[in-house]
């Protein structure tokens, strides 16, 4: 403070906080600093509120002044009478066909609506660690207690898979512990076709036991078939992307070639022409005689192609994965498949969920392809059996608007959930 | 897995094939290929006996056979009496066309929605965001769809432009918006049109030439002088002078309404439009959110040591932040350069003939030949895919930063 | 006292007048006055959130202050940008990460703010920048990329980058925190030299040895404010205040 010899300065008494001057802080201040700081930004910010009124100035007398209760699009404008307004009558009479398809029985609807409501309580404790890990039990009941509500039939087939997966893993486990895992593998395979053989005896014979009205495959539709192909194939292709990637970073050149190849290969194509493989191809490669159906086979192709891009991630979780890790596991005594699903691919999967879940929202999105290859989802009903009905040819604001809207709510949910999930990530390594 | 080879003087066994590790691998890829070489051998037989069963064969003749067809955009000189070859073709520079334009169009909008993101004007930094939620979240086939039918039903028909009486009129008398299509000038070059051409090449590499000995001088002497202005006054005025100087060589054929349709001109058809839009808004978003991610990458260490030693936020932008920020940006950005030629295949969602609508529509349904068909179509996709990813990787190696 | 502790002259370099400073409503930095001479070297210490980092970017600006007036070098600091740049380039800075520009090799490094702000040309920058990477001994990894270099080999580049501008005082926000224990001494080494040539220093480090050797000045800092400054004999061996003794207790008695 002072420039003689002696400088030394205590404070005894603490200051204490006191408020900032008025003039630099709130809402002018705000408003001065952020939206017209200087004079390009005044101009953006004109333009953009010039921009966002026009807008909802044009778009919400329409949506007010809709009309709810007509049955076609003629009566509409006569209701209506020139001013502008939205025809969600369509919406009101047509909902159930854009959720479920035109050809799912309507008082079945329960069931898939039911299902619905279950997958979100089967996934919520894979998605949230917290939740207690008892819920896990029924996460691996729901695919086949919801196969049994959405396609019907007899409780026993879905009943008969599972106990063979169940027959499978036991004989598996035994048959490790005694003889290693390429036997263990063998008659987990063995057993599983054993049970499914002497069950299907059990199922054919049974047909009406504790049974739903079952709905062939075709006839799903609507906002729902586009549901079940998302969970469906990327359920379905996250073990495939597993092994994928673990063959394309292995060290034999044999296998690391196959698997470059098909990941290449599948990712460097448009998914529409995998679908048309599917619509017309796919049915020469199987033995002549069977008849796949069409959901069947583009459950297949979707799933190969969705396995090829979750490979990807994995094999970026891999990778981030510390070189110390195998070098732990190996120094323990493990072998590779012990080594595997003990200490790497856990490790690996938890830092590859973010991106596994952004692969899968892009999926979800890629399911309404399928309208191409004349398959009534939500698109295809769209275009297909509601554009073309007498009544209604001709709107279309209301109809996508609704499809947007379920897709939004559906793809904005996960990908919030994914940067929640990154967040957690991040603040977990530290 | 780490491996370790070890020498043993033990004699051969069986067992050793899977327990020793000299041989184990081997052993494996062995028993791969085989299962491989059956799985593959049993899809092809039942390939064979199915198209046997049907009455089919393999055969490639079909590429030489007349088509039969009109295709409604041609970028190439076609009429329906050439072959299905060229059929083929003109849907593949359809193809590269739309995605030629959207990849354009893409970059810029991403890149603009992207640095306005970051912007400290709230109310456009949160319009940004809506932008990139709202598209990003919604799937493109339905932004296509939304695209088409909002220009068909909003745009007006070409009889409107008629008359006295006229609803609808032409921009500058140049370009018309129509529900069938937009109709630009066309691109008349007479004798000595192409020297205009020449001239505004070269005065892009002039362009390139004044800033470098720009940035020399200042090297040199220390003297900055002002680039951007007179870098747009070469890119321009040479051509301009040398266009009135030679007579003006280029004209315009601008379109013109005769009975009840435009003739003459460009005619870019509805579908084309509308792909290219949505193509182009939709990617737009990823891109946004990829340069977004790029620039914020950059450790704000970065901006406040430049700023610490005097430098403006202009060079700052220029000099320290967008070179590294490029570096994460550009490939994330190649990458959606290949969706969207990827999702050029929707199409024929819309009736834009490019290739999967030619060869994967059309012709496929006219001869029957699904299996040649789809594999062309996929080589198609696949050759452009691979291309792309080696010049990602190439670029990728360049630019990589050096470390110990 | 050493040699280097004798060389303050009359003449003040910054002057800080009960400066206040506010992030939102929480009060950072409370009734600050401060006037540093040239040649003096001042070390801050005190606990972590106690406001020394933020003080010095105050200084050159890196942080805006709400009230109170900040004169550098007879420039007082407000929104003018021309001030603000006049200032920084009277100033000098290095950081505790040291943010070099990871895409740019070490000379390009230390030549860019000469030749893009002081419009130095490109051979006399280069020349001055080889100079000063001599001064902090390490010309021979002119070409090399920061990325090539360790942590200590990077800080003192980030030291040679800044005097590349000449600056008449230098900022150091705790330089030698990020750097493992066998680079410590190589940093320090060269700030003691620097010290030694008369430079004018603000020091944010927990290097107490440093304090001793080097400083004119210990000011201990806590919730904002400035609570006792000293002689460092006086400081280290006689604190009056408790919370100085608590600190104090704390670093030097392990």
């Amino acid at each position: 403070m002072s420039d003689t010899p002696n400088i030394g300065f205590v404070r005894h008494e603490p200051i204490p906080p006191s408020a900032p001057p008025i003039q630099q802080a709130g809402m002018v201040k705000w408003i001065r600093e952020n939206l017209f700081s200087n004079w390009i930004n005044s101009i953006l910010t004109i333009l953009s509120i010039y921009f966002v009124a026009k807008i909802i100035l044009a778009s919400t007398p329409w949506m007010w002044n809709g009309v709810w209760t007509t049955s076609s699009l003629r009566e509409c404008r006569e209701v209506l009478q020139g001013t502008s307004g939205a025809c969600w009558s369509v919406l009101a009479e047509r909902w159930n066909q854009m959720l479920f398809g035109f050809k799912y029985p309507v008082e079945a609807y329960w069931r898939p609506t039911l299902a619905f409501v279950l997958l979100l309580v089967c996934i919520a404790p894979i998605l949230f660690q917290k939740l207690p890990r008892n819920m896990l039990i029924f996460s691996a009941i729901y695919p086949f207690l919801a196969f049994w509500l959405i396609w019907g039939g007899t409780v026993l087939t879905p009943v008969v898979v599972a106990l063979s997966l169940i027959a499978g893993y036991l004989a598996f486990v035994k048959m490790e512990r005694l003889t290693g895992f390429a036997t263990g593998l063998l008659s987990g395979v063995v057993a599983v076709a054993l049970v499914l053989y002497l069950g299907s005896f059990v199922t054919t014979a049974m047909p009406e036991f504790i049974a739903l009205e079952p709905v062939a495959s075709r006839d799903m539709g609507g906002f729902m078939l586009n549901l079940i192909l998302g969970t469906v194939c990327v359920s379905l292709s996250i073990p495939l992307g597993i092994v994928l990637a673990l063959g394309r970073q292995s060290n034999m050149p044999i296998i690391k070639g196959i698997c470059v190849v098909f990941i290449e290969f599948i990712r460097g194509v448009p998914l529409i022409t995998l679908l048309f493989v599917a619509n017309v191809v796919l049915s020469y490669f199987f033995p002549p005689g069977t008849n796949l159906d069409l959901i069947l086979r583009v459950i297949i192709m979707i799933t190969l192609f969705s396995a090829a891009y979750i490979a990807e991630v994995i094999r970026g979780g891999l990778a981030a994965l510390p070189r110390g890790q195998y070098e732990a596991a190996d120094s323990l005594g493990l072998d590779y498949p012990q080594a595997m699903r003990l200490i790497i691919l856990p490790q690996a999967l938890k830092i590859s969920i973010p991106g596994i879940v952004n692969v899968a929202v892009g999926l979800f999105k890629d399911t309404t392809l399928v309208s191409v290859i004349s398959m009534f989802d939500l698109v295809g009903m769209i275009r297909g059996p509601i554009s073309s009905s007498t009544a209604w040819t001709g709107i279309y604001w209301e109809l996508y608007l609704f499809a947007i809207l379920l897709f939004f709510v559906v793809c904005y949910g996960i990908s919030q959930y994914s940067q929640w999930l990154e967040r957690q990530l991040r603040t977990d390594h530290h | 897995m780490s491996s370790t080879t070890r020498t043993g003087t033990s004699k051969f066994s069986l067992s050793m094939l899977i327990n020793d590790t000299r041989y184990r691998s081997t052993t494996f890829q062995v028993i791969a290929l085989i299962g491989l070489i059956f799985a593959m051998g049993y899809l092809v037989s039942n390939l064979l006996s199915n198209l046997a069963d049907a009455g089919l064969n393999i055969s490639w003749r079909f590429f030489g056979e007349t088509a039969g067809y009109d295709i409604n955009q041609m970028p190439i000189e076609y009429n329906n009496q050439m072959s299905h070859g060229r059929a083929s073709m003109v849907g593949a520079v359809n193809t590269l066309v739309v995605a030629f334009l959207a990849c354009v169009s893409a970059t810029v909008l991403g890149v603009i929605a992207g640095v306005l993101r970051l912007s400290n004007n709230w109310v456009v930094s949160k319009l940004m965001a809506i932008y990139v939620e709202a598209f990003r979240n919604v799937p493109v086939l339905i932004w296509i769809l939304i695209i088409f039918l909002v220009m068909s039903n909003v745009l007006p028909q070409p009889r409107e432009f008629r008359g006295d009486a006229a609803t609808s009129s032409m921009w500058f008398d140049m370009v018309a918006f129509t529900n069938r299509g937009v109709y630009i000038p066309r691109l008349v070059l007479e004798d000595l049109g192409w020297a205009v051409f020449a001239t505004f090449g070269l005065s892009i590499i002039g362009v390139f030439a004044f800033r470098r000995y720009a940035r020399n001088l200042l090297f040199n002497t220390g003297r900055l002088i002002p680039t951007f202005l007179p870098s747009i006054g070469i890119l321009i005025l040479p051509t301009v002078l040398f266009y009135f100087a030679l007579g003006s060589p280029i004209g315009l054929e601008n379109p013109a309404l005769k009975g009840f349709n435009f003739k003459g001109g460009l005619h870019l058809r509805l579908s084309l439009i509308a792909l290219w839009f949505a193509l182009a808004i939709y990617t737009g978003a990823f891109i946004a959110e990829n340069v977004r991610a790029g620039i914020q990458a950059i450790s704000h260490g970065q901006t406040e040591a430049a700023a610490a030693l005097g430098m403006r936020p202009g060079r700052i932008m220029s000099l320290i932040i967008l070179p590294q920020a490029l570096r994460v940006i550009v490939p994330p950005l190649i990458s959606q350069y290949l969706n969207i030629t990827k999702n050029s295949s929707l199409a024929i969602a819309v009736g834009y003939m490019d290739i999967t609508g030619t060869l994967g529509g059309i012709t496929l349904n006219q001869t029957g030949r699904a299996i040649e068909c789809i594999l062309v179509l996929m080589l198609f996709y696949l050759v452009i895919s691979l291309s792309i990813s080696a010049i990602m990787n190439v670029y990728n190696n360049a630019m990589k930063l050096k470390e110990r | 006292m050493s040699e280097a502790q004798m060389k303050v002259s009359d003449e003040i370099a910054i002057s800080i007048e009960n400066m206040n400073k506010w992030y939102g409503t929480f009060h950072v930095l409370r009734d600050i006055n401060l006037d540093v001479q040239r040649g003096e070297r001042i070390v801050i210490c005190g606990p972590s959130g106690s406001g020394k980092s933020t003080l010095i970017r105050c200084i050159n600006a890196l942080e805006e202050h709400q009230q109170g007036s900040i004169t550098v070098d007879g420039t007082l600091l407000s929104s003018d940008v021309k001030n603000i740049d006049k200032v920084r380039s009277e100033v000098g800075m290095c950081f505790q990460h040291f943010n070099l520009f990871p895409h740019l090799t070490i000379l390009e490094n230390c030549t860019l703010a000469p030749i893009w702000v002081r419009k130095v040309p490109k051979k006399e920058a280069e020349e001055t920048a080889m100079h000063f990477l001599e001064k902090v001994k390490i010309p021979e990894q002119a070409e090399k990329y920061p990325g090539q270099l360790s942590g200590g080999q990077q800080q003192r580049v980030a030291i040679a980058r800044s005097l590349c501008m000449k600056p008449r005082i230098m900022l150091f926000d705790e330089p030698t925190s990020a750097l493992d224990p066998e680079m410590i001494k190589e940093v320090l080494d060269t700030m003691i030299e620097l010290a030694e040539d008369g430079m004018t220093m603000l020091c944010v480090t927990h290097e107490m040895g440093f304090a001793r050797q080097v400083a004119n000045r210990v000011i201990f800092m806590d919730a904002g404010q400035i609570v006792e400054q000293n002689e460092p004999e006086e400081f280290f061996n006689n604190p009056q205040s408790d919370r100085t003794k608590l600190f104090l207790s704390q670093i030097l008695g392990h």
